[in-house]
C-alpha cells in the first residue's frame, strides 16, 4: 500500500491503495463512484471508460499508479440530473437505454470523440463507437442520441 | 413481518429501489426507512395471515412462500399516504425492459392519479407479493390483464369512490375519480382528495374480481409515451446497480472455479495465500472454492494465487461433432406436442416429400456486466442483494443452500446488467451467500468475465431440427412433421433446487433430475409454449384445434438429452430455435412450389392476428409478390434479397412478422442486413416508445445471435471466455434501418412483447440470403464461412 494522489471530477484525493490496483476499483470501491462499471476487466467492452487528458481510457486495465496526478473525469463529472451534459440530455430525450449498464461507456467514449471531432459524420461516430458494446442492443437510439448531442454541441460553439 | 423490520441498514442508498423513485431521490443518501415515512406507506404492515387461497393460486405464478403478502389483499399492492402519494408493490421487476414505466402508467391510469404521483416498489421479499419470476414475456399479461396489479388499482379506485360517497354524502354513481381526488360529477367544488380519504390507513379489503377497469377509450396515461423515470439517474452515474451496493463492514469475495467441466476438489492449500494483505478466509464447500478479503484487488490476487488441486474433468463431447451427438445420445426425454397419427400415411401418399435439417448452437446471455451480488449472512438470518429475476424463489432456494428457514432470508432485488433470461445472477447470489455465511460478515462478489461466460450462466439450448412435409400433385402441403433434439441441465433454481445453477451444484446440490421418457406419451392438452408446433398446422389435441394453421396432418416430437453444460431460458428459449426451422422450411417449401412466400404462408394460416402481422410487415416493406430466389440475382458479386418470417409467440402470447432485406457479398460470404420491416401485435399498447425500444433491441440482438454468436469448447472446458472468443455485434456495426408497424388491439388481453422480434430475425435473414443467392443456410450463426459453403453447394447443384 502507498499513498496515491488523484484528482477526480475536480476533487483531489489521497488514497492508501496498492499502486497496481486497476483505476476502476479505486473509483468504484474507494471513491464509491457509480458511473464507471466493471464489464469485462479486459478492456473489451467499454463499460469502465473515464476521460483523462481528453482521451477515453479503459479504467479496468489501467493501474492507478499510471494516472497519478492526472485529472480524471467520470460520468458523474460531466453533468448532473439538474444540469445534464448535452449527451446525457440527448440520451434521456431519445430514451436511449434499456438496462443502462453500458451507458457509461457509450456516453464517455462519445464525449471524448465529439470533443475532438465536433463535426464528425454519422459514419465517423459509428466508427468511433465500434469498440463499445451494448448487449441490450439499444444501438439505434444511442447513435441517434449522439447525433442529437453533436448538433447541440456544434451550435453551442 | 412489517415492512420496517427488514429495512436495510441506514445510510444505504436506496434511491433506485424502484425506477419511480430515482428521479426525485437520486444522488441523495436516503434510507428506505425515511423514504417509507415520507411516502406515507409506513403504516402498511403485512401479517402472515391470509395465505394464498385456491382461487388466487391458480392465477398466481408464484409459490407464495411463508410470509409472502397475500395477492388477494388490496394492501399487498397499493398504499396511499396522507400526502396522496401512491406506493404500488409489484413482483415484476425492471431489468431494463421498461416494465416499471408501464406498470406505473397502469396504476396511475386505474387509480386516476398523475404518473408522477406513483412510486413503484418491486421485488423485495419484505415488501412485495410473490409473483414468481420476471420472465417469459409474462410480466405484461400477469399485471395488465384483469388481475393482480391492475385489479388492485381498479379495486382501490372503487373503494376510494365508496369512501368519498360516505364523506360527501352523495351516491357513488354521482361521483368521479380524477386527479387523485373524488368529486361530484355535477359540482366540482364537492371534492375530497385520496390523501384525506384514506390518509395512510390500510384498505383492509380483498381484491374485487368485478372491479371495473377503465376502457382504453378513456386512457390518458396508458397508451402514452411516458418516459422512463430511471434514465436521468442512469445517464448521470447516479443509479444504484447491485454492483454499487455497499454495506458497512463489507468484504470482497472471489470464487475459484474448476479448470475443467466435472473436475472436483482434491485439496486446497490455504498456506498458499497465508500472509497476503487483506485476506480474511479461504472457503471450501465440496467443490465450491472462494476467497474473502478486505478489498477487491486483494481478493483477486489471492484467488489467483490460491493453490487448488483438482481432479481431471469428465470430458466433453466433440464440439465439431456435437449435432450428431445430440441426435444419437441416449437416454432421451420425449414429448409429443401434436400427433394426428396419420402423418406417416400422408407422407407416404404425397407426390413429393421435402426434408431439411436445421442446427442451432448453444448461445450465451452474455451480459455486458459480469454478475454481482452482496450477501449479509449472520447466524440464522440472511439478507441478499441480488439481480435475480425471482426474489421469492431465490429466497427459498438460498435457504436450502444455506441451511436456513426461508422466512429468515430476505432477498432484495437490485438491477444487474441486462440479463435476457438466466445469466449468472442467481449463481453469483449463491456465491456471495456462501462466502458471507463462512465469514459472518457482508460479502460482495463480482464474477470475472471468464467466470460469467464459462462458469456462471445457464446457456441457451442447442437444437437439431428435422422438418418434413408432403406435397400433393398441385404443390399443396398435406402433412407437416417436426422432430427436434435438444439438451438440458439445470434451470432457474426455483424454490427448492439451488443445484440448478453452477454454484449450487459445486456446493453439492443436485440439479433437477433428468427424467428419461421414451416413447413420448400422447399430448393431453394443447400447448405451444416452445413453438415446437409450426404456425401452419391445426394444433388438434383432444378434439379441438387450437393452433393457428390449417394443415391437419401434423406431428411435433421433441427429444431432450442431458446437456454437458448448464442450460436455461435465454430470451425466446426453444421458441427462437423452433421458429428458425419452421419459418426457413416454409420458405423452402414455397420455393419448391414456386409460390410467393407471403401468399404461400397465407394459404395455410387461419389465425387473423398472425395473418394481420404477416400482411402488415409485407405492406410496410412494399413486398413484391414473386417466388424466391430473386430471378434477377447473379451468381457473383453482391446479391440483394428479401425474406419474411412470422410467429404466434408461444402460440398466443404475441404476434409478429418481419421482412429482412440483405446484401450478400458472394466473394466473402459476408451478410449485411440493410432494412428491417416489422409488424407487431401484443394486444393493447401501454407505452409505444417502450414497445419500440424492445422491438429495436430484440431485432438487433436477434441479428447478433443469427450472425455471430456461438459457444465453443474443447475436450475439457468452455473456450468462449471473453468478447474475442464469444462474439457480439458492437455499437459500430452497420445497423439496418428498422421500420415498425404497431398494431394496437385495445379490446384484447395484453400479451408479451419482449421476445416477439428476436424470435423471427434468424429466419427472416436466412430467407433473405436464399432470395438473394439461391443458397439455403440452415445453421446458426450465419458466419461468412458457412454462407460460402452454402453458396458453393448451390453452384454444385446448378
Amino acid at each position: 500500500m502507498s499513498v496515491i494522489r488523484l484528482t477526480v471530477n475536480g476533487q483531489a484525493h489521497a488514497l492508501d491503495v496498492d499502486p497496481t490496483t486497476p483505476l476502476l476499483y479505486v473509483l468504484s470501491d474507494d471513491l464509491a463512484l457509480k458511473g464507471p462499471k466493471f464489464g469485462c476487466g479486459l478492456g473489451q467492452c467499454g463499460a469502465c471508460t473515464v476521460i483523462i487528458k481528453g482521451q477515453a481510457i479503459r479504467s479496468c486495465i489501467t493501474p492507478v499508479k499510471a494516472v497519478v496526478g492526472a485529472a480524471i473525469t467520470t460520468l458523474e463529472g460531466i453533468g448532473t440530473i439538474d444540469k445534464p451534459h448535452p449527451l446525457q440530455r440527448a440520451f434521456i430525450e431519445e430514451q436511449a437505454a434499456q438496462c443502462g449498464f453500458c451507458v457509461n461507456g457509450v456516453i464517455m467514449t462519445a464525449k471524448a470523440f465529439l470533443d475532438k471531432n465536433p463535426k464528425a459524420s454519422e459514419e465517423e461516430i459509428q466508427q468511433a463507437m465500434s469498440g463499445v458494446l451494448c448487449r441490450c442492443f439499444t444501438h439505434v437510439r444511442m447513435l441517434r442520441a449522439i447525433a442529437r448531442a453533436r448538433a447541440e454541441l456544434g451550435t453551442a460553439k | 413481518m412489517s415492512r420496517q423490520s427488514h429495512a436495510p441498514a441506514e445510510g444505504i442508498q436506496t434511491a433506485e429501489t424502484s425506477g419511480g423513485l430515482s428521479r426525485e431521490l437520486a444522488g441523495t443518501s436516503i434510507s428506505r426507512r425515511s423514504f417509507l415515512v415520507g411516502a406515507g406507506a409506513l403504516v402498511v404492515v403485512f401479517s402472515a395471515k391470509g395465505q394464498v387461497g385456491t382461487v388466487a393460486a391458480q392465477e398466481f405464478e408464484g409459490g407464495g412462500g411463508p410470509g409472502a403478502p397475500s395477492p388477494n389483499e388490496l394492501d399487498s399492492w397499493i398504499a396511499i399516504g396522507a400526502d396522496g402519494k401512491v406506493t404500488a408493490y409489484t413482483g415484476k421487476e425492471e431489468i431494463g425492459q421498461g416494465i416499471s414505466t408501464a406498470q406505473i402508467q397502469l396504476v396511475a391510469e386505474e387509480l386516476c392519479v398523475p404518473f408522477g404521483q406513483v412510486n413503484l416498489i418491486y421485488c423485495d421479499t419484505a415488501l412485495t407479493p410473490d409473483q414468481g419470476i420476471t420472465s417469459g414475456s409474462q410480466s405484461h399479461p400477469t399485471n395488465f390483464n384483469h388481475r393482480n396489479l391492475a385489479l388492485a388499482a381498479a379495486t382501490a379506485r372503487e373503494a376510494l369512490v365508496e369512501l368519498g360517497s360516505k364523506r360527501l354524502g352523495m351516491p357513488a354513481d354521482q361521483l368521479v375519480a380524477a386527479g387523485g381526488a373524488v368529486s361530484s360529477k355535477s359540482d366540482a367544488s364537492k371534492k375530497i382528495s385520496y390523501g384525506e380519504l384514506i390518509s395512510g390507513r390500510r384498505f383492509e379489503i380483498q381484491l374485487n374480481p368485478n372491479a371495473k377497469r377503465k376502457p382504453a377509450s378513456e386512457w390518458t396515461v396508458l397508451g402514452t409515451e411516458a418516459w422512463r423515470p430511471d434514465l436521468p439517474a442512469l445517464v448521470t452515474g447516479q443509479f444504484e446497480f447491485v454492483h454499487n451496493v455497499r454495506l458497512p463492514g463489507m468484504l470482497h469475495g472471489r470464487v475459484v472455479r474448476p479448470p475443467a467441466v466435472g473436475a472436483t476438489v482434491d485439496s486446497v492449500d490455504e498456506s498458499s495465500v497465508k500472509g497476503m494483505p487483506g485476506v480474511v478466509k479461504v472457503v471450501v464447500k465440496k467443490n465450491f472454492v472462494g476467497v474473502v478479503a478486505e478489498k477487491p484487488w486483494q481478493a483477486i490476487q489471492a484467488a489467483n494465487k490460491l493453490r487448488v488441486s483438482w481432479s481431471a474433468g469428465t470430458g466433453l463431447p466433440s464440439h465439431a461433432d456435437f449435432y450428431n451427438y445430440l441426435r444419437a445420445e441416449k437416454p432421451t426425454r420425449d414429448t409429443l406436442l401434436v400427433n394426428s397419427k396419420d402423418v406417416d400415411e400422408k407422407l407416404g401418399q404425397a407426390a413429393v416429400v421435402l426434408k431439411a435439417t436445421y442446427y442451432y448452437p448453444y448461445q450465451m446471455h452474455g451480459s455486458m456486466g459480469s454478475s454481482c451480488a452482496v450477501a449479509d449472512v449472520q447466524g440464522d438470518k440472511a439478507t441478499l442483494y441480488s439481480p435475480t429475476q425471482g426474489v421469492w424463489p431465490v429466497r427459498s432456494s438460498a435457504a436450502v443452500l444455506l441451511g436456513l428457514k426461508p422466512e429468515d432470508v430476505h432477498v432484495i432485488f437490485r438491477r444487474g446488467s441486462g440479463c435476457y433470461g438466466l445469466n449468472a445472477a442467481d449463481t453469483v447470489t449463491f456465491d456471495a451467500a456462501l462466502l458471507s455465511q463462512a465469514v459472518g460478515k457482508p460479502v460482495r462478489v463480482q464474477l470475472t468475465r471468464k467466470e460469467e461466460m464459462a462458469w456462471g450462466e445457464n446457456y441457451g439450448f442447442p437444437f437439431v431440427m428435422d422438418e418434413r412435409v408432403g406435397l400433393d400433385g398441385d404443390g399443396n402441403i398435406v402433412a407437416w412433421d417436426h422432430e427436434s433434439w435438444s439438451a438440458v441441465l439445470g434451470n432457474r433454481p426455483g424454490y427448492a433446487t439451488p443445484g440448478n445453477v453452477i454454484t449450487g451444484s459445486l456446493a453439492g446440490f443436485s440439479p433437477e433430475a433428468f427424467m428419461a421418457r421414451s416413447p413420448a406419451p400422447e399430448a393431453r392438452a394443447y400447448s405451444n409454449n416452445s413453438n415446437g408446433v409450426p404456425s401452419y398446422v391445426a394444433g388438434n389435441v383432444g378434439g379441438s384445434a387450437k393452433g393457428t394453421g390449417r394443415i391437419t396432418s401434423e406431428r411435433s416430437l421433441t427429444h431432450n438429452i442431458a446437456s454437458p453444460f448448464f442450460t436455461g431460458p435465454l430470451r425466446s428459449p426453444a421458441r427462437l430455435q423452433n421458429t428458425f426451422a419452421h419459418e426457413c422450411f416454409m420458405d423452402e417449401v414455397a420455393a419448391r412450389a414456386k409460390a410467393d412466400p407471403v401468399a404461400f404462408r397465407l394459404r395455410y394460416l387461419k389465425d387473423a392476428r398472425v395473418i394481420d402481422v404477416l400482411k402488415g410487415a409485407a405492406e410496410l416493406a412494399n413486398w413484391e409478390a414473386r417466388p424466391s430466389p430473386n430471378p434477377q440475382s447473379q451468381r457473383t458479386g453482391m446479391a440483394a434479397g428479401r425474406g419474411i418470417a412470422c410467429v404466434a409467440y408461444e402460440g398466443n402470447n404475441g404476434f409478429a412478422a418481419m421482412v429482412a432485406e440483405v446484401q450478400v457479398d458472394q466473394a466473402t460470404g459476408k451478410v449485411s442486413v440493410k432494412r428491417i420491416f416489422f409488424a407487431n401485435d401484443s394486444g393493447p399498447i401501454s407505452n409505444p416508445n417502450g414497445l419500440r425500444n424492445q422491438i429495436e433491441g430484440g431485432t438487433l440482438q436477434g441479428m447478433s445471435r443469427a450472425l455471430v454468436e456461438e459457444v465453443t469448447w474443447d475436450e475439457q472446458k468452455v473456450t468462449s471466455i471473453d468478447w474475442q472468443s464469444y462474439r457480439t455485434l458492437p455499437l459500430g456495426f452497420a445497423i439496418p434501418e428498422i421500420q415498425v408497424k404497431l398494431i394496437n388491439r385495445p379490446d384484447q388481453p395484453a400479451t408479451g412483447a419482449g421476445e416477439t422480434a428476436i424470435t423471427i430475425v434468424a429466419a427472416a435473414i436466412g430467407n433473405a440470403i436464399f432470395d438473394a443467392t439461391g443458397a439455403r443456410i440452415r445453421q446458426v450463426p450465419f458466419t461468412p464461412e458457412r454462407v460460402k459453403a452454402a453458396l458453393s453447394q448451390t453452384l454444385t447443384r446448378a
